[in-house]
């Protein structure tokens, strides 16, 4: 199992491709049964709705279809772009998604290192039951990495004199810090997406000025007044904003992480 | 296996261990840590009070204890509604079948990916990493559903977000963190990958199948918005949907300023409610978290174990 494979370059690609060939007739169980319901579903339901970003660049017709409707180029972007509307769903999107990030993102990992210095296991019990309760979830993630790392070494730490602060600095953060930085990285690439249901949810002909996102224009546009392509071209400039805010903000880290990122 | 719990430890001595600038920063820990707590604490005690209260009185005293202002009305409102029931039943029936369609294909597709020795894994793995950041987006999905003939079906809920890829990655973690001598044994004993799997690593991690399950669970209950787009027919409709069309029916609707007192009426009843729907569709979630607990602390907190 763990015997290491031998270096591709030295092997035949004859020799390759038969090895590949034996472990599949070996292994075919982590193929088609593992691994198949997974991927049919990721092609169906992902990445066939990629093909339909087409619609953004047409004069999309539900009755001429995919196939029969007009190409229009990128009209609807210039249409979106130069609305007067564009700026204020723009800056709503980024006010509620920035105000989140920069409260949703820190308060797990500070609670994660509050939790872990509470001396009794039954109340840490009783405190993390409550802190759960609504959204607090992603700090399980923080709080699993902390107890894992610091037992041995923080000991350790304790006997070589260290105090609270110092502990913290050398033990407890060095154990999150690549699950806060990828945490982080993986906020920022989702910061378009901010939800669409608590802001709908919560909007009323009063508060829309303020409450109008991209994501409840696209779903006003698109599925209420059946503006098809206008609806996918205003979601993808979404989409697009994401990828580039990622792929910076991967850049960015991993500079600054010995590059390390995803 | 199973990591023993740390022994109870001595509280006061533990705390006394700590030198005197320490036990300042954790005594601060503590009341940050007591803030938090009230955070969460006092709003929802809020709308528990209040959803007994009257709402001229709510808003007039805010919340009181004179019982003769305390009103069961608003929950006899929202439970004698036919449809609440129906959308219990829908909203639990989804989030029940979505959550063992979902683990299940979670769960298998992580094995192969926990291994190092798996084929084709970095295709594999560029293709759902991909979904992560990019998709169709919500009309090419609509259409597609449409297409697929899934409009008004229970399968539009269940299969578009079935797999996670996320809770994949956590899920294969997890794996990688269990020690590799059991696969070893298995495999010298012939058993086969269905075996591995199921026999013996699936049995040992139960703590991140318990922490995916309510996380699938919990995400399906409270969601309406596939809901919204794709499920026509009332009687289809999960709890969530249902409560807020309530809600919206009693909201004040504006051009109705001709109308005053019945304006005011409806605001009234819709800041009747408003508390009451929130308890009655917390309720289950409220009820199922005690239990999920019990494997955060037995597994996730003592941590995977190493190898």
């Amino acid at each position: 199992m763990n015997k290491p494979l031998p270096a591709k370059a030295k092997v035949p690609l004859k020799q390759r491709r038969h090895n590949t060939l034996v472990y599949l007739r070996q292994h075919w169980q982590l193929y088609l049964i593992f691994m198949l319901p997974a991927f049919v579903l990721t092609i169906i339901f992902r990445y066939i709705p990629m093909g339909g970003v087409a619609i953004a660049f047409m004069d999309y017709n539900p009755f001429r279809g995919l196939w029969h409707s007009e190409w229009v180029g990128l009209a609807h972007f210039k249409r979106f772009l130069s609305s007067p509307d564009f700026m204020t769903y723009l800056m709503n999107t980024l006010k509620l998604s920035v105000f989140g990030l920069l409260w949703g993102f820190p308060a797990p990992i500070l609670l994660a290192f509050l939790l872990n210095r509470i001396l009794s296991s039954k109340i840490k019990q009783k405190v993390q039951l409550v802190l759960y309760m609504p959204n607090f979830i992603s700090s399980i993630i923080y709080t699993a990495a902390l107890s894992n790392a610091s037992k041995d070494l923080k000991e350790a730490a304790v006997i070589d004199g260290a105090n609270l602060i110092q502990q913290i600095k050398t033990v407890e953060w060095p154990a999150i810090k690549d699950t806060v930085l990828i945490q982080f990285i993986m906020a920022v690439g989702n910061i378009m997406s901010v939800g669409f249901e608590k802001a709908y949810a919560l909007q009323t002909d009063l508060n829309m000025g303020a409450s109008e996102i991209i994501s409840t224009y696209v779903y006003k546009k698109g599925l209420l007044d059946g503006d098809y392509g206008f609806s996918t071209a205003v979601g993808l400039f979404n989409t697009v904003i994401n990828i580039v805010l990622l792929i910076s903000m991967n850049t960015i880290v991993k500079k600054m992480n010995e590059g390390k990122g995803i | 296996m199973s990591v023993a719990n740390v022994p109870a430890r001595k509280k006061k001595s533990e705390f006394a261990k700590y030198p005197t600038g320490d036990k300042t920063i954790l005594i601060i820990a503590y009341i940050i840590l007591g803030i938090f707590l009230a955070a969460i604490i006092i709003p929802v005690l809020y709308i528990i009070l209040a959803s007994f209260i009257d709402p001229i009185t709510l808003q007039n005293k805010g919340v009181t204890f004179d019982f003769s202002k305390w009103t069961t009305t608003a929950y006899t409102r929202v439970l004698g509604n036919a449809q609440i029931w129906v959308g219990f039943k829908n909203a639990l029936i989804y989030s029940v079948l979505f959550t063992i369609i979902s683990v299940i294909v979670t769960l298998l597709a992580a094995y192969p990916m926990s291994r190092s020795d798996f084929r084709f894994k970095g295709f594999f793995n560029t293709i759902y990493v991909i979904t992560m950041f990019f998709g169709g987006g919500l009309i090419p999905t609509y259409l597609l559903i449409s297409d697929l003939g899934m409009l008004n079906t229970i399968w539009a809920i269940l299969l578009p977000g079935a797999f996670s890829v996320w809770n994949m990655i956590i899920a294969r973690t997890y794996y990688q963190g269990v020690p590799r001598d059991l696969e070893e044994a298995a495999s010298i004993d012939g058993a086969s990958e269905m075996v591995y799997f199921f026999k013996i690593l699936l049995p040992v991690c139960t703590p991140i199948i318990a922490t995916i399950c309510m996380w699938q669970f919990v995400g399906m209950w409270n969601s309406y918005f596939d809901a919204m787009i794709y499920l026509n027919d009332v009687s289809k409709q999960p709890l969530q949907l249902v409560l807020r069309g309530i809600l919206i029916q009693s909201q004040p609707e504006p051009g109705m300023v001709s109308d005053m007192q019945s304006t005011a009426a409806r605001a009234q009843l819709a800041e009747l409610l408003k508390y009451a729907t929130i308890i009655i569709s917390s309720l289950p979630l409220l009820i199922m978290y005690p239990f999920f607990q019990r494997y955060f602390d037995s597994g996730i907190m003592a941590g995977a174990v190493k190898g």
